[in-house]
């Protein structure tokens, strides 16, 4: 019994102190791309695949963090309540979006091309979303923020040499400069867009 | 009078070339863009916002009317017959691309444009296969008047939306008048001077399809930024301004068309 003790305690420390595995951008891509696929070409209910498709954003993409870098400048001039709600309705915005863009492909086929490490904190995954009967073919590039190695966050698409996420900034940023920099028309906004 | 008139119908054929955007500002708005590769900062002034908001309401009523339906029924064409196409009209774009590339100095790109317009005008039939390709002579980039100003150190200037034509910058307004000066061939040989082999409508009818072509291929990526856009306006401002910068800097597209300063920022909170 003692013996089997022993062994256990050793068996825990041994896991413990072996080094995490950290996951590999282009396989975080590759996975993330196998899963929604899946999702995708199911014959479940859209209201089932919006569900499903959400569940992966939240756990690979970064939304907090594109959350306020959408916000620019402006962040800096928000209370920590506004911060709050701010994060609130950016990640219903984002998640709508983001699934109502994917939920009319049926299944899309992406490739891996590369990746290319531009510093310790960000590699770029270099994809393609092949030629259909009715689209072209289309460079996606995902900017990878890696600085935990463990749980790498999607940070950016870039489609066809455009960054979205400098798209959104701009969009927010335009919102407020012709609403006299009121935050809470940006919120209203996001609102209405959320419950459309 | 004709002749400004036709311009002014070139004009706006070839601006539905590019990626639709409008822009401007009521004269103090400025979009800060920079280039981690270039430390350059540009300053675009959005000129006339009010009126451009107003033009690019027009340009969407227009586009709902004429262009999505007929690109719509453009889809419904075989694919070989747009593919073929496609390729005729972007083998007629090397007459601009070439010249350009000598312009910026790209004497390699030149060369394989060279050799890959006269490969497909005489063995792909004008252009509608591209054999160039099969031969290992790979589609370049185009090039254009705008870019090469660009490229030379010309600002933008300001940013403004033409009713039909879309988005453009008075740099980009000034590239494109040179094609009607002797810098485009096609142009040349069909409208500005009399051949026995080409007519006027020939030049009119390949920027139209092409405008229909350029429609059809992004009808859906269109709906979604309709879609998913609070400020329409501004997304489309953005992509333009973004699409504009990558093409004149030739920017390794992965890595240099985001300014990190705001994610180092965030990083760090």
């Amino acid at each position: 019994m003692l013996k089997i003790k022993i062994i256990s305690i050793l068996l825990l420390i041994s896991l413990l102190i072996l080094p995490l595995k950290s996951k590999e951008p282009s396989l975080l891509i590759s996975e993330i791309v196998n899963e929604a696929s899946i999702i995708l070409s199911s014959t479940d209910p859209v209201e089932s695949k919006i569900i499903k498709l959400n569940n992966i954003a939240e756990t690979n993409v970064d939304i907090n963090g594109i959350g306020m870098y959408t916000l620019g400048k402006y962040r800096k001039t928000l209370s920590e309540d506004q911060k709050i709600k701010y994060k609130k309705l950016f990640k219903s915005y984002f998640l709508k979006s983001f699934s109502s863009r994917l939920v009319d492909y049926s299944d899309p086929k992406i490739s891996i091309l590369s990746e290319k490490k531009i510093n310790e904190k960000y590699t770029i995954v270099n994809t393609v979303l092949e030629e259909t009967s009715k689209n072209p073919e289309i460079k996606i590039d995902w900017r990878i923020y890696t600085k935990n190695p463990d749980r790498p966050l999607i940070r950016d698409l870039i489609v066809e040499g455009l960054s979205l996420a400098r798209t959104q900034k701009e969009e927010f940023k335009s919102i407020l400069q012709n609403n006299n920099e009121d935050i809470d028309y940006l919120f209203k906004s996001l609102e209405e867009f959320i419950i459309k | 009078m004709k002749k400004i008139l036709s311009i002014i119908i070139i004009t706006t054929f070839s601006q539905l070339l590019t990626v639709s955007v409008f822009a401007g500002s009521d004269g103090t708005k400025e979009i800060n863009n920079k280039s981690n590769s270039s430390k350059q900062n540009y300053e675009v002034k959005d000129c006339f916002e009010t009126i451009n908001r107003g033009v690019f309401a027009f340009n969407q009523g227009l586009d709902k009317v004429f262009f999505k339906p007929i690109a719509k029924g453009y889809r419904y064409l075989p694919k070989p017959i747009r593919s073929g196409t496609s390729n005729a009209l972007s083998n007629l774009s090397n007459v601009i691309t070439i010249p350009n590339n000598i312009l910026q100095g790209q004497l390699k790109e030149a060369g394989i444009n060279t050799l890959r317009f006269s490969i497909n005008t005489t063995l792909g039939i004008a252009g509608i296969f591209d054999v160039a390709s099969y031969y290992g002579l790979n589609k370049l980039d185009k090039e254009d008047y705008g870019q090469t100003l660009g490229t030379w150190g010309v600002k933008e200037g300001c940013y403004f939306v033409l009713p039909v034509l879309g988005p453009t910058t008075i740099r980009d307004s000034l590239g494109s008048m040179v094609n009607f000066s002797g810098g485009d061939a096609w142009y040349n040989v069909t409208v500005a001077n009399n051949t026995k082999y080409f007519e006027n409508s020939d030049y009119y009818f390949s920027r139209l399809t092409s405008g229909i072509d350029f429609r059809a291929k992004n009808l859906e990526a269109f709906e979604s930024l309709e879609e998913n856009s609070l400020d329409l306006y501004a997304s489309v401002r953005s992509l333009y301004l973004q699409d504009r910068q990558r093409k004149i800097l030739n920017l390794d597209e992965t890595t240099e068309t985001m300014n990190d300063d705001d994610w180092e920022e965030i990083d760090n909170q």
